[in-house]
């Protein structure tokens, strides 16, 4: 299945946002609920059940500057075997543009056994505008492990570098459940936060959980490992991060 | 050998009766020493031998010795920790600032003598953090007989061994031993207490070693190894005539 | 001297720029208990080769094409690929590691090779990232762009598997069987490395590893390490 979802916010003068386009189709459909502050509350609604291999769901967003967007799903996402041989892939294109904001703050990528399945999120962040991002994976379903999941986020600000990481997982990815890369945890993910506005703070680590500013640009990622998926959402609960909107 | 070292006479005695010579300065506050002339860059000192012997309070005593007369920096290989750091601090010998702390992964012959750079870097860095120093001690991780510096590392090293090590150390020779620019024979003070014999590890010293320097010390009676620092002081001005100011600029 | 002397010369163990003093996040994984045996010492290696292992070769790669390739603009490339590693490097930690092993393998290029330029490397505050040196230090060698992903690759997993002789007292000759039966995986990861320097700086590998960020920082904050890394 393809789908084509495309989201543009716009400040609307009065210090809130509209948006000036909402559109998407099955299994990738947008819905805007009530909001709270300047920014507009967009969910992505899963009209089907996966994505299954085959599957090619591709999301755009722009958010024009000034404007503020927060965009959730309304449930994990469930990467599912298909097809032989061929990935389901969700690509997500995001611009934010000058004073902009935009808090992409989905649930969960589940990768169930025998999936193949490429998440691939690329951002362009304007100087001066704020992004909140999470990536969140769980290697399969409750005790089975998971098929191949690569979760690529590529982040620039003001036109530089400023994240690319790719985190694979099952069979596809050596050693990626070893020691040196997720030692066993079953859940992993990443926060990042970009927000000129934040002082700049040291790395620290606890547990699990480091908190890292990034070299590019007034940015921290937070990285976790855990056990499961609700101890990882406490390590990267972006809510309590986000400056009002 | 190097004719232009002069071992001073006294170094050849053993030293029993040298705790009973205070090095003290004729008055506080005046530096006997004449002021040497400046180099163009730091002398570099390794300072090396077995573990126990007693390197750090070496290192410690020569900070007090060059307190307020030269522009001194540290770097230890040796496991380095904030206890470390308070002793010197404590002692008032030392701003933590002028210590760098090198890890060796576990080969601390390898850092001081086939891969010297994380060395070198350590001393360039004490000179971009604190600016010039007339002079770096660089002191190896406790090792054995055979760990010495490399002369891309260090201009000058000397070799600490102990005598509750046993009287036969300077015996078995090995490089640090034989080779060294200097050689001391440290916790002079306890020899009594474990049958140490120091004239025959004198005997046994000038045999190895020819004639390169031996000093006999206690750091017991003599608190800033004042013959130790006598040494380096007159190794420095060979050195500064060597590297004159001019020179300044060139590769640390 | 033909091109497999210096192959080996650059990258044996005892190539003086300081490779003795890492360990590749094996002392903080060793420390964590996560690696204890050649069975999870093998399982490290593995991550290390798929995530450091292929990033290092890619840029090391990346770089020897910058500055073979004719280009007349080997600077600016370079520090954009410096860039780009930074953000590919998110642990302040690992960061200023790579930073640091570069300058003591430039210490060491710019002695062995005093004609060789390494001046376009950017003038970062730190000094370059270590396998853009790499990439640099072999063109000066005369090494091919292959052999250089293979330098880099061979130094992440012999690092580690050294350092891991040293600090678990594994069998040294067991390890080294390991080391063996990984060089397939060494020379596949080292061939995709030099394939992905023809890619767009923006597009080489990324491969994230969490653990390796969240054991360098806490290393980092030890107050006794024994390897730098």
């Amino acid at each position: 299945m393809r789908a084509y979802a495309r989201l543009v916010a716009r400040a609307d003068g009065r210090g809130g946002t509209v948006l000036a386009e909402l559109r998407g189709e099955t299994p990738l459909l947008l819905r805007q609920t009530p909001g709270r502050g300047r920014a507009v509350t967009v969910y992505v609604v899963g009209g089907a059940a996966g994505p299954l291999a085959g599957d090619d769901l591709r999301l755009e967003i722009d958010v024009g500057p000034g404007a503020a967007v927060r965009l959730h799903t309304v449930a994990a996402s469930v990467a599912l075997p298909g097809r032989p041989g061929v990935v389901s892939r969700m690509v997500v294109r995001a611009v934010v543009r000058d004073g902009g904001a935009l808090h992409w703050l989905p649930e969960q990528l589940v990768a169930a056994a025998g999936c193949a399945h490429l998440a691939e999120s690329r951002v362009e962040v304007a100087a001066g505008a704020r992004l909140t991002w999470r990536d969140e994976v769980i290697c399969g379903r409750y005790g089975e492990a998971p098929g191949s999941a690569v979760v690529h986020t590529r982040v620039d600000y003001d036109g530089r570098p400023l994240l690319r990481q790719s985190l694979a997982v099952g069979p596809g990815a050596p050693g990626w459940a070893g020691p040196a890369v997720l030692g066993g945890a079953p859940a992993t993910g990443s926060l990042l936060v970009v927000d000129p506005s934040l002082p700049h703070e040291s790395a620290t680590v606890e547990g699990t959980v480091a908190r890292l500013p990034l070299a590019g640009g007034p940015a921290t990622l937070w990285t976790a490992t855990a056990a499961d998926a609700h101890t990882l959402r406490a390590h990267l609960e972006g809510e309590p991060l986000l400056t009002e909107v | 050998m190097r004719p232009d070292t002069v071992a001073p006479e006294a170094d050849r005695n053993p030293a029993p009766h040298d705790e009973t010579v205070p090095h003290t300065h004729p008055e506080p506050g005046v530096d006997p020493h004449p002021p040497l002339a400046q180099a163009g860059r730091a002398l570099r000192v390794g300072i090396g031998g077995p573990v126990g012997s007693g390197k750090t309070a070496l290192v410690a005593a020569l900070c007090r010795a060059f307190a307020g007369e030269l522009r001194l920096g540290v770097v230890t290989n040796d496991i380095y920790t904030t206890e470390d750091a308070d002793f010197l601090k404590r002692a008032g010998v030392l701003d933590p600032a002028r210590i760098r702390a090198v890890e060796t992964g576990c080969c601390p012959h390898t850092a001081i003598r086939d891969d010297i750079g994380a060395n070198l870097d350590a001393v360039d860095e004490l000179a971009e953090a604190v600016g010039p120093l007339d002079l770096v001690l660089i002191e190896s991780g406790g090792d054995n007989l055979t760990a010495t510096f490399s002369r891309g590392l260090v201009d000058r090293q000397i070799f600490v061994v102990d005598v509750a090590g046993g009287d036969k150390v300077p015996r078995k020779g090995g490089p640090g031993v034989t080779s060294a620019d200097l050689l001391v024979i440290n916790k002079t003070d306890l020899a009594p207490m474990v049958g140490a014999d120091l004239a025959v590890m004198d005997r046994d010293a000038r045999a190895r070693r020819g004639d390169l320097p031996t000093v006999f010390l206690s750091i017991v009676g003599d608190p800033a190894a004042g013959r130790v620092a006598d040494w380096i002081r007159h190794e420095l001005a060979h050195h500064a005539a060597l590297h004159p100011v001019a020179a300044r600029g060139g590769p640390a | 001297m033909t091109t497999s002397s210096l192959l080996l010369l650059v990258a044996d163990g005892r190539f003086p720029a300081g490779a003795h003093a890492h360990s590749g996040g094996l002392e903080a994984a060793v420390a964590a208990g996560r690696v204890t045996d050649l069975a999870t010492l093998e399982a490290f290696l593995a991550g290390r080769l798929a995530t450091a292992g292929l990033v290092g070769a890619a840029f090391a790669a990346a770089a020897h094409r910058a500055v073979t390739s004719g280009s007349a603009v080997r600077g600016s490339t370079l520090a954009l690929l410096d860039a780009e590693l930074d953000a590919r490097t998110a642990a302040p930690a690992l960061r200023t590691v790579s930073r640091r092993q570069g300058r003591a393998l430039l210490r060491a290029g710019r002695a062995i090779w005093p004609e060789a330029s390494f001046d376009d490397l950017p003038a970062t505050p730190g000094g370059a990232h270590q396998p853009l040196v790499l990439g640099l230090l072999c063109a000066a060698a005369g090494l091919s762009r292959a052999e250089t992903a293979t330098v880099a690759v061979h130094g992440t997993v012999t690092g580690a598997a050294s350092a891991a002789v040293r600090l678990l007292g594994l069998d040294p000759y067991r390890v080294q069987a390991l080391l063996v039966g990984l060089a397939g995986r060494c020379d596949g990861i080292a061939a995709a490395a030099a394939r992905a320097a023809d890619d767009p700086p923006e597009r080489p590998a990324a491969a994230a590893a969490p653990l390796a960020d969240i054991h360098a920082e806490a290393h980092a904050t030890w107050e006794v390490r024994l390897f730098a890394s």
